[in-house]
């Protein structure tokens, strides 16, 4: 009773920063829209450089790194103050993005420190997970590693579910003008309170007794990254990792989350606030589950769960976001005509002589879903086209709502099944000495790089097989895509079908709480 | 299933290389000649100088480690 007491001081601490880390690193994506005008005008190539800089380099490049560099650290000095300085770091960056002047401001400086602030939020934020993981895991019994790193696997989606709540919460608080002007910083604001609450609470807690005891034999590794990822055994184990794991865990990971989310917003084109709402309702429910599949991995082994849970998703994905396009596309509603209105306002810029004409239809239908047509017109001052768009916003019903909820979270119950084991199962692969940083790469680089590459490729793909049905209407030939939407889903298909079979045929079960190659 | 292992250690050898071909001619050198400028230029960089030699030099090591049966000591 004692000693579980004490892990839950432990798990509290090191969820609630691993927690806020996520958050900090979840509202500038969310806020992003906001920011590139603040920061980023367009109509800059230098800042516009900077914002893909910005945009790409955290995820991809720098997450990586800063799992080297922590991981080394951690495992030279220690678990816990290392990820007290991810944590500080990931909180000072976060707070001052927040109090950044805006371009208008101060010019160019505006864009450089917002990319140099979230480099280091890149490289905080790649520190962290391995420390915490770790941290937790070395203070768990050995038969119960599953259930308690689970609740360290809990904070990246209860991160991303608190930053959609404050951005929420502050929206409705403030007036729209109000949140566009000034109140899109409270959200950055508000992570200092947390990083300092988190900051006093790890302060006072101790060092990992594993690392201890190796710190006082003498053991501690001379050179972690060498030992790491230059003497082959160990770095075939990273690679195991990488491949066997991570990989997979990643893209089901950013399918459940991010790419549902895309999906439902962009292609579906379901009304901002009801996909907000209806990702936070799906992340809520299924984020119990992480535990649930954390502690069913102590009983019978890592392995079956994550390879489950990644095959799964690699044989339901296009049915489901299949279900997904077919519930809100109106094609299969039945408009009520009756209730179909329209207006057409024009708008002279005095200025530039432009006319801006806009035609705004709504339609209603049966179930209750209702449809907003933008037609955005902008014509030249002798009655030329110069740029004509065309925004559609559907509103869904509740029944639809809700049918959109299950399936979301079913994709959330596949993210649990591989990515609550996983930590476990890393801490388990390697040895205590250099398992801060041989277990830290492997996970960035399965989620930074593989996961992070999602939203360009499945884009690349679904925009291929778009082009080539349009080329084929054209041409008067037969459509050589059925469902285009659905082409971007190969990705994380792929990955995960590759990374299921090298899991299935390299990693090993020795007993029932172990996974090792 | 020793003997599947080594087999398939050609097989990843060949995805690393397919990779390989897939990133360079269908995201990295598009991204980098694309007119789009500095968006495509960024990403065509990250994706031939950090993200191929990544994924595509992990891969071939761990078919040749495959190869050479390296995941068959602890059973």
């Amino acid at each position: 009773m004692k000693e579980s007491k004490g892990l839950w001081k432990i798990i509290g601490a090191s969820s609630v920063g691993t927690l806020i880390e996520w958050y900090d690193f979840y509202i500038f994506g969310s806020l992003a829209t906001i920011i590139s005008t603040k920061f980023f005008p367009p109509d800059n190539p230098t800042a516009a450089f900077l914002a893909t800089l910005a945009t790409f380099a955290a995820g991809f490049v720098v997450r990586p790194f800063g799992a080297l560099f922590f991981g080394r650290l951690g495992d030279l000095i220690g678990r816990k103050y290392t990820f007290m300085m991810t944590l500080l770091l990931m909180g000072g960056a976060t707070f001052l993005i927040g109090c950044i002047p805006s371009y208008e401001t101060i010019g160019f400086f505006a864009p450089l420190a917002v990319l140099l602030l979230r480099l280091l939020q890149g490289l905080a934020l790649g520190g962290e997970y391995g420390g915490a993981a770790t941290y937790v895991a070395e203070h768990a019994p050995e038969n119960r590693r599953g259930y308690w790193t689970s609740w360290i696997q809990t904070t990246a989606t209860v991160g991303l579910f608190v930053s959609l709540l404050v951005i929420m919460g502050t929206r409705m608080a403030i007036s729209e003008e109000a949140f566009n002007n000034w109140g899109w910083r409270i959200p950055f604001w508000v992570s200092i309170a947390m990083v300092l609450i988190s900051y006093v609470i790890r302060k006072n807690m101790d060092e990992s007794p594993l690392f201890q005891k190796v710190k006082e034999e003498g053991k501690i590794a001379k050179n972690p990254l060498k030992e790491s990822f230059g003497k082959k055994e160990n770095f075939k184990y990273v690679l195991l990792a990488l491949f066997g794991a991570t990989m997979g865990q990643g893209v089901v990971w950013y399918t459940g989350q991010f790419y549902a989310m895309s999906f439902i917003e962009k292609i579906c084109m379901v009304d901002k606030m009801q996909s907000d709402m209806l990702i936070a309702t799906a992340l809520l429910l299924g984020t119990p589950f992480f535990l649930v599949f954390g502690a069913l991995s102590d009983r019978i082994g890592r392995k079956k769960i994550m390879l489950t849970g990644m095959l799964l998703a690699v044989l339901c994905y296009r049915p489901i976001y299949e279900k997904m396009y077919q519930t809100v596309a109106v094609k299969n509603k039945t408009e009520n005509a009756s209730l179909r209105t329209g207006q057409l306002t024009n708008k002279l810029n005095a200025k530039t002589k432009q006319t801006e004409l806009l035609y705004t239809n709504h339609f209603s239908y049966e179930d209750g879903a209702k449809k907003t047509e933008v037609k955005k017109v902008l014509l030249s001052k002798d009655n030329q086209l110069i740029k004509e768009e065309l925004k559609t916003t559907i509103k869904i019903s509740d029944a639809d709502w809700w049918i959109l909820v299950g399936l979301v979270f079913i994709q959330v119950l596949f993210v649990t099944m591989v990515y609550g084991p996983i930590a476990a199962f890393l801490v388990e692969l390697f040895p205590i000495h250099i398992r801060y940083t041989s277990m830290s790469l492997p996970y960035h680089i399965g989620n930074g790089v593989f996961g992070g590459l999602l939203p360009a490729v499945a884009t690349y793909l679904a925009s291929k097989a778009n082009d080539a049905n349009n080329l084929a209407v054209k041409n008067n030939l037969a459509q050589p895509y059925e469902s285009p939407y659905l082409e971007g889903l190969w990705y994380p298909i792929g990955v995960a079908s590759v990374c299921f079979v090298i899991g299935l045929i390299y990693i090993k079960t020795n007993n029932k709480t172990k996974s090792h190659a | 299933m020793r003997n599947l292992r080594k087999i398939l250690g050609v097989f990843w050898i060949v995805l690393a290389g397919l990779c390989a071909c897939f990133g360079v001619v269908n995201f990295g050198y598009p991204k980098i000649v694309s007119p789009k400028g500095s968006d495509d230029l960024v990403f065509g960089c990250i994706i031939l100088f950090v993200l191929l030699p990544l994924i595509v030099g992990g891969l071939f090591l761990f078919g040749w480690y495959a190869l050479n049966g390296e995941y068959d000591s602890k059973e």
